[in-house]
């Protein structure tokens, strides 16, 4: 899939994306400073497909969706990570970004490390030290907005299901 | 089983008698809440959703308060996106530059917002009503776009924790104080996922001003919400502060948690021994009490924000500012909440002695609270401040340093030039 960009623990918002590029809510435009004030080489080293690993408490502080928007133009695949903020936890779901909880797969992925994941069963596994990690599955609530393409699609569905 | 408070509005609020903690419900929404930043997003993902009215223009409260009056030209265009949305959907809670405030002290003030209420904003401060008993929480601009076209929003039912309050305050120690010291002690994510619930027979020693504040700083410790009982304190309030729209009909119900309710954990928290804390770089669970703050010396000081920028704070810093002047290294800046405090602060004479002192009185605005104008921190500086986050960069440059601390400790770091106690001024 791609290579890991390993973080601490209380990863904030103003981290993923600081409020002074607040001023556009262009995916795009919001990724060229992903990450910037937390990890200057991020954004020059991104490649689709990579994904971001981290410890407890990831996204916390403001409920800027830009946030994961920014993380997801940027290339990222996937977050994985000990535990996530509930404010990220569901604007990654409303916004289709995969987040994965899995403390054992944080400890066993060092930066720069080949990972490939499999949304259907949850499995990661560290392509470069051939380990593999079970994450935890989504609650069926959950998966059942993913399956309609996250909440815009589940709520137009619902609006014309609503004859509004 | 029986329910907490916030249970016990959530089933009201999803047509059914009983919910557990866990549960995913579709509950429906009084106010739905976006600002100058969140709500071009929102915009765009409501016409993603084929939506073409809001559920209800009454109920959709837009306030531009972030980067306004406007910083520049692109905050300019975000302003002017919420304020075309308003015109094209006839949205009658928009609040225009010269008539706005920083939307959290602004909506209860304006009667906007009561208890038993259910509450979206897409801004995660929106916690702040639960001061209120009302069980609102912040979300994004996806659930804000989903808000405005249904009327609706998901939750997963939270569990909680007790905050069992006794004991009264201390002379100068106010709501930040109590809710720093709770965040140092469960930490940054010690109630994450969860209610805080306040209860105990020191809330009724707790003006509003103090329980905003602490419901306010709920999500620094991860919580989905922070709520209170009403009492004669809240119902006081809202009597004094009647909605300013008649199309909202707005209906005062008080819940009560259930006798048999089953929280998680109960922590008993004695007011009286609580001191002046401030938090250290760079997470809000870094507090210490003040005394092991003295000496810090900061380049700058703010105060105001959603958290302190009611008209209790502004009287805690006019009265240690009254008669001194700002330490010669120090620029002081104070932003009350809202227009009314400000006029307050002109009608008190508070102003004046913000301004004599040295010290520079703005309109109201979000602006330093997330680095975004009127006192951004360069690379080096130090901020002693009544905000709510002091994460790397939140005020500005990634190199500067953000302390957080109560109106009395600003004033009082003001004046000295260095972190002070207020009562040894
Ligand atoms: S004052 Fe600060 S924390 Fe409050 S709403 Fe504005 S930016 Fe957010």
């Amino acid at each position: 899939m791609g290579k890991a960009f390993v973080y601490g623990d209380h990863v904030d918002t103003d981290g993923i994306i600081p409020a002074r590029h607040l001023l556009t809510s262009d995916p795009d435009r919001l990724a060229e400073h992903c990450m910037e004030d937390l990890d200057a080489e991020f954004v020059g080293r991104v490649e689709a497909g990579d994904v971001i690993v981290a410890g407890r408490n990831f996204g916390c502080g403001s409920s800027r969706e830009h946030a994961p928007v920014a993380i997801k133009a940027s290339g990222i695949r996937c977050v994985i990570a000990t535990s996530f903020a509930r404010i990220f936890y569901r604007n990654s779901f409303n916004i289709g970004l995969p987040i994965l909880e899995c403390p054992e797969a944080v400890a066993g992925i060092s930066s720069g490390d080949a990972v490939h994941v499999d949304f259907q069963t949850g499995v990661i596994e560290n392509e470069t030290t051939g380990k593999t990690f079970q994450a935890r599955p989504f609650p069926p609530f959950l998966l059942q907005m993913v399956d309609s393409g996250g909440l815009t699609n589940y709520v137009k569905q619902a609006l014309e299901q609503e004859g509004k | 089983m029986g329910m907490t408070m916030t249970q016990k509005i959530l089933a009201a609020h999803a047509g059914r008698a009983n919910v557990e903690a866990g549960d995913y419900i579709e509950a429906d929404l009084d106010v739905v809440l976006g600002n100058d930043i969140t709500t071009p997003s929102a915009i765009r993902e409501y016409r993603g959703m084929g939506a073409s009215r809001v559920y209800d223009p009454h109920k959709v409260v837009l306030i531009p308060d972030h980067f306004a009056p406007n910083k520049d030209i692109q905050a300019a265009a975000q302003c002017a996106e919420v304020r075309g949305f308003v015109k094209e959907q006839g949205i009658s809670n928009y609040y225009e530059v010269g008539r706005m405030g920083i939307e959290h002290v602004l909506l209860p003030e304006q009667g906007l917002v009561t208890a038993g209420d259910v509450i979206i904003g897409a801004d995660s401060h929106t916690c702040t009503y639960g001061a209120l008993g009302a069980f609102s929480t912040g979300v994004g601009s996806t659930d804000m776009a989903a808000g405005m076209a249904r009327g609706k929003a998901w939750f997963r039912v939270p569990p909680a924790i007790r905050f069992e309050l006794t004991g009264k305050p201390g002379p100068m120690v106010g709501g930040k104080d109590i809710i720093l010291s709770i965040i140092g002690k469960i930490g940054v994510e010690g109630a994450q996922y969860k209610s805080m619930e306040f209860t105990g027979p020191g809330i009724a020693n707790l003006s509003m001003d103090d329980r905003f504040t602490i419901a306010n700083m709920a999500i620094e410790a991860g919580a989905k919400n922070g709520i209170f009982p009403v009492d004669d304190v809240t119902k006081a309030y809202v009597e004094a502060h009647p909605c300013v729209n008649p199309d909202m009909k707005k209906e005062f119900r008080a819940f009560e948690a259930d006798p048999d309710a089953c929280y998680e954990q109960t922590i008993e928290i004695d007011l009286s021994e609580i001191d002046l804390t401030v938090a250290f770089p760079h997470l809000p669970e870094n507090t210490h009490p003040v005394g092991e703050a003295k000496g810090i010396a900061v380049d700058q000081v703010v105060i105001g924000s959603c958290t302190n920028g009611r008209i209790e704070d502004m009287e805690a810093a006019a009265k240690i500012l009254k008669g001194r002047r700002v330490a010669p290294s120090v620029r002081l800046i104070v932003i009350p909440g809202t227009q009314q405090v400000y006029l307050e602060c002109i009608k008190q004479g508070w102003a004046q002695i913000f301004v004599e002192a040295g010290g520079v009185f703005s309109t109201p605005t979000c602006g330093p609270c997330l680095g975004g104008h009127t006192g951004v921190l360069g690379d080096g500086e130090v901020a002693l401040s009544t905000t709510n986050r002091n994460f790397v960069g939140r005020m500005g440059h990634p190199g500067s340093k953000i302390y957080l601390a109560g109106p009395a400790v600003a004033a009082a770091t003001a004046v000295v030039g260095t972190i002070a106690d207020p009562r040894e001024l």
